[in-house]
């Protein structure tokens, strides 16, 4: 594939074309944060962390679903950009009940990981502790609405790499939801297949199995590249 | 049907018309019926049966007549005599209107609720869009052929190649008229020479804007003038299949255009091989569900294939990647309505009207604090004095302008002090508005400027989508702080929270509506700064509007 | 010694709706509560037995969040007589635990918890115990905080490093590595 040149943040680098800005990005060892991309998934563009500003365009762009082009000049670490990440991660604290100190989650979660990266210390926006409930009725998994942050990571694993399609959204805007089938107790869906890998690669304590309850959760989102991997390329890693 | 039997159809309508003494125009748009049009019309058909007037007084459906409020409108048609709306109409008037056509004296009208046809509301319009609506039958095909429907078509097909029509559109100079004001021309362009094994044309009336219905009011009233749009675009672009996509909550636009599809279908000016050309293209009707963000092209396309109604990221754009990956060309329904008119008297022709970067007509909703209100056409670039006060007829009730709302809760307020802007795309965006799709709400001196901020924050909250964090938990946290100010709790650091919010909204969001919606806030923060301070620092709302006591913490 | 007196920094802690684990964890700052003790009077605190919050506070370390009315009265009453707001712990930085009930009724609770309960039966929470905000709030909500100490509890060594910045007069953001919510 062709080389394409660009500049990241003052750096003159290369890069191969048909690549995503992301990809690029961390190719060269430089942390731009996500919390809705996840290898191995197709993008959604929905969390916005990952802006960075592009010159010639007034507008950020999202660099997970932004092809890399020639002579692209490239900044992740302006005052603004660090300024939104803080401001839209403060965002996802405020939406739903982040309690951290009882979350199973605590010390694993890539949202509270994110949060103290970011330096935040505080959120400034008024919390809105919607009475969401929890998902209990399965045998091996539980889905806790209160830590959800409607990444979609869960329910593109579900879709694209399970193939059951068990998982999607209800609802709009700050009342949206993570669905099972027909919005039903995840125990009572014939759909699903109980593969769990909406948990694996669930960020948050939103989703984790009933054996992690009490103890530690060791999530591996990355096995699902392993999987694909195999599927699409025959190449295994043990 | 091929050309000369179109021609043919016209004549045979326009010469059964022509047979009348007298024609009775009936709105049967919703405004109208809603307001009791219906009984109006069949109390007209009573009374010209009591009188045994059927062979020489006709009584038929029609369009929008525009001064909406003022409804059930009736429109008199005399032969050879002057004509006249009547507006308010009630079944007792409508008696009393038949009576008096049919004593002696046969075409002296009552004076009494008749609007003047040299009335100011009319008087500086122009009608291209709307020609049609208010005069033609919207449910009857050989009504709308006589008034000139598919002769553009029949014309481009016979005489035009697929890139001249595009050339023509160039020339025209129209932007689209769904918001964001892009050339159709040069997206048709891009469409012609998109590569696809087939190819798709959308009319989007989706039109959420609140307090909007120029949409629903053409597909109502001239449906064939949409399809002959499309057709148009899609004999343009290469198409052969085209959907319109109507909000949910408009059924009986919905029915008349899916009643016009069939009516042209069977005439063969829609289908296969239309007006005997190799020319085909099939349109469907689809439905929204109810959500803002439907209106959002590629919301829209996900709704039309079934999926949940969320934006994706763009590129790829609709013509690149569209309706089931095929090249997608998604126009607005006022957009369609001007291809026509344009293709019949040429691009040269339309681009007289309007200014040099706005070409052409533009239709209004005007609502709000105004004596007139109703649905206007007028050419881009008239200032919004004229509209307020000329068309509009000024403030009632000896209050003052205070100001105009344009774009709905995309756009934002202009005040007093800007009354002689022209109405076009880039003078609204300069002023911190945009034109949009064309609600106009006119406010007076008893509108509270951040309340009204509030109300648009607070749709834009409830119609969010959900999928892209800074709009989904921004607008909320907007609407927080706007309620703080309007309940007299605010610190003046809310103020710099909320126009953080603002850009963070602005630059962040996935799509137009999130980085639209902090634009009735931006406006109203330029324009009426004092009335967010008067709120915060002084416990007061200078409107008179919020109740400032309610702000303890308990 | 006279002057040294006058000199030593006047702390103050205070307790709000919290479970008293952010002052445990101040207490584990062990021996370095001995240095601090030269440094600094404790002018007010759970720990020790003061009736009111006292003027010319230079730094207080707030634990828990505001729950109801007296907390309220409290916080704006030491956010007037002091220099140096800290909110000690999640409960004071987030809400944390004690928020959790916001999404229920607070009358219904009061009343459950003292009327209703087995242990309290017939009092009247409506004069006998203060009033519930409808909402358990972060203490930056209500007054303007100055130093932001998140964790639950914050590990000793963070309270040590802000308490030891502040009393110098210095101001304190915490590190990244001391950085934790929960
Ligand atoms: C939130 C949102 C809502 C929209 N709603 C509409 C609508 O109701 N009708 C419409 O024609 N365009 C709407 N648009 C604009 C469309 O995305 C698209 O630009 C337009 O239909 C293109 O047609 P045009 O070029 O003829 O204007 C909306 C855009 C956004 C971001
Ligand atoms: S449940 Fe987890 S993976 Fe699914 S959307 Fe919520 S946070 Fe993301
Ligand atoms: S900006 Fe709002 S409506 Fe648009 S994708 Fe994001 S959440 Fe959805």
């Amino acid at each position: 594939m062709a080389a394409v040149t660009l500049t990241l943040n003052n750096e003159l680098i290369s890069a191969r074309e048909g690549q995503t800005l992301l990809e690029v990005i961390r190719d060269h060892g430089v942390d731009l944060p996500t919390l809705c991309h996840l290898d191995g998934l197709s993008e959604r563009g929905a969390c916005r962390l990952c802006m960075v500003e592009v010159e010639g365009t007034s507008r950020l762009l999202a660099a997970c679903v932004t092809p890399v082009q020639e002579g692209m000049n490239i900044r992740t670490d302006s005052d603004r950009l660090l300024r939104y990440r803080k401001m839209l991660v403060e965002l996802l604290l405020a939406e739903r009940s982040h309690v951290c100190s009882v979350c199973t989650m605590n010390g694993k979660c890539e949202l509270q990981a994110l949060a103290v990266r970011l330096g935040i210390d505080h959120v400034r926006y008024e919390a809105l502790h919607p009475a969401l409930p929890v998902d209990a009725s399965h045998g091996r998994f539980v889905l806790d609405h209160n830590r959800c942050i409607l990444c979609g990571r869960c329910l593109r694993a579900c879709d694209e790499v399970e193939g059951a399609h068990t998982l999607d959204v209800m609802g709009r805007g700050v009342r949206s939801r993570i669905i099972v089938d027909f919005n039903q107790p995840w125990g009572s869906s014939f759909t699903c297949t109980g593969c769990g890998k909406c948990v694996q690669v669930c960020p948050t304590g939103a989703m984790v199995a009933r054996e992690n309850i009490a103890g530690r959760v060791e999530k591996r989102p990355d096995f699902l590249l392993r999987i694909l991997d195999g599927r699409q390329k025959r190449v295994w890693r043990w | 049907m091929n050309r000369v039997e179109l021609q043919a159809m016209a004549e045979t309508e326009r010469n059964r018309q022509k047979a009348f003494q007298c024609r009775f125009l009936c709105c049967v748009g919703t405004p109208c019926l809603s307001a009791g049009g219906g009984v109006v019309q069949e109390a007209l058909k009573q009374a010209i049966a009591v009188q045994g007037l059927d062979a020489t007084v006709e009584v038929v459906g029609a369009g929008c007549m525009g001064p909406c409020s003022r409804g059930p409108l009736v429109r008199v048609l005399p032969a050879g005599g002057e004509e006249a709306i009547y507006e308010h109409m009630t079944p007792e008037k409508a008696g009393a209107l038949v009576e008096a056509f049919a004593g002696p004296g046969c075409s002296s009208f009552p004076e009494e609720s008749r609007i003047s046809s040299d009335s100011p509301f009319f008087g500086k319009q122009v009608k291209i869009v709307l020609s049609g609506s208010g005069r033609v039958d919207p449910d009857r095909l050989e009504s709308c052929v006589a008034e000139g429907a598919y002769t553009a078509l029949a014309h481009a097909l016979r005489e035009m190649t697929p890139e001249e029509v595009c050339q023509e559109v160039v020339r025209s100079g129209l932007r689209g008229r769904g918001g964001a004001g892009y050339p159709t021309g040069v997206k048709w362009n891009l469409m012609r020479k998109a590569q696809g094994e087939r190819k798709i044309v959308v009319a989007n009336g989706d039109e959420g804007d609140p307090g909007a219905y120029m949409d629903r009011t053409l597909m109502e009233s001239d449906p064939h003038r949409v399809l002959e749009g499309m057709a148009l675009a899609a004999y343009a672009v290469g198409a052969d299949q085209g959907y319109v996509y109507v909000r949910g909550e408009y059924p009986l636009a919905a029915q008349r255009i899916q009643r016009a599809i069939q009516a042209a279908e069977r005439q063969g000016l829609l289908g296969n091989r239309i007006l005997e050309s190799r020319f085909n293209f099939r349109v469907d009707v689809r439905m929204g569900a109810g959500a803002f963000v439907c209106g959002e092209e590629t919301a829209l396309m996900a709704s039309i294939m079934g999926r949940r109604g969320q934006p994706v990221p763009r590129p790829p754009y609709p013509a690149q990647r569209g309706l089931w990956g095929l090249p997608t060309l998604i126009n607005n329904v006022e957009t369609f309505g001007n291809i026509a008119p344009i293709i019949q008297h040429g691009g040269e022709w339309y681009a007289g009207y309007g200014t040099e970067k706005s070409r052409g007509t533009k239709v209004f909703a005007l609502a709000g604090k105004v004596s007139w209100t109703g649905l206007i056409e007028v050419p881009l670039g008239i200032t919004l004095r004229e509209i307020v006060f000329d068309i509009g007829g000024g403030i009632p009730g000896g209050r003052s302008f205070k100001a105009a709302q344009t774009g709905g809760p995309s756009g934002g307020c202009i005040p007093a002090a800007h009354l002689d802007t022209p109405m076009d795309y880039e003078s609204l965006q300069e002023l911190g508005s945009i034109m949009g799709s064309g609600g106009l709400i006119v406010m007076d001196d008893r509108s509270c400027m951040p309340d009204v901020a509030k109300f648009f924050m607070e749709f834009c909250m409830d119609e969010s989508c959900g999928k892209c964090a800074p709009c989904r938990g921004g607008t909320v946290q907007m609407v927080r702080l706007l309620q703080r100010i309007t309940d007299g709790g605010a610190a003046p650091e809310d103020l710099e929270q909320l126009k953080e919010l603002c850009l963070l909204l602005k630059e962040t969001s996935l799509c137009g509506l999130g980085q639209t919606a902090p634009n009735p806030v931006l406006s109203t923060l330029r324009h009426f700064r004092e009335e967010y301070d008067a709120h915060i620092r002084e416990g007061r709302c200078p409107a008179g509007v919020c109740d400032l006591s309610g702000n303890s913490m308990e | 010694m006279p002057g040294v007196k006058d000199q030593k920094i006047r702390l103050a802690t205070v307790w709000l709706s919290g479970c008293s684990g952010c002052h445990m964890s101040f207490l584990d700052m062990d021996e370095h509560l001995l240095e601090l003790q030269k440094l600094v009077h404790l002018v007010f605190s759970p720990l020790a037995d003061h009736k009111c919050f006292p003027e010319g506070v230079d730094v207080v370390l707030v634990e828990g969040a505001v729950a109801n009315t007296e907390h309220l009265a409290l916080a704006q009453t030491l956010r007037r007589r002091s220099r140096v707001v800290v909110a000690l712990g999640d409960c004071a930085v987030t809400g944390n635990v004690p928020a959790l009930r916001n999404r229920l009724d607070s009358e219904g609770l009061l009343q459950a918890v003292y009327a209703d309960g087995e242990r309290l039966p017939g009092l009247d929470p409506r004069r006998e115990v203060p009033q519930l905000l409808s909402s358990v709030l972060p203490l930056h909500r209500v007054i303007p905080v100055d130093v932001f100490l998140p964790g639950c509890p914050p590990a000793p060594r963070s309270i040590q490093a802000a308490v030891g910045a502040l009393i110098q007069g210095e101001s304190f953001v915490l590190p990244e590595s001391m950085r934790r919510f929960g």
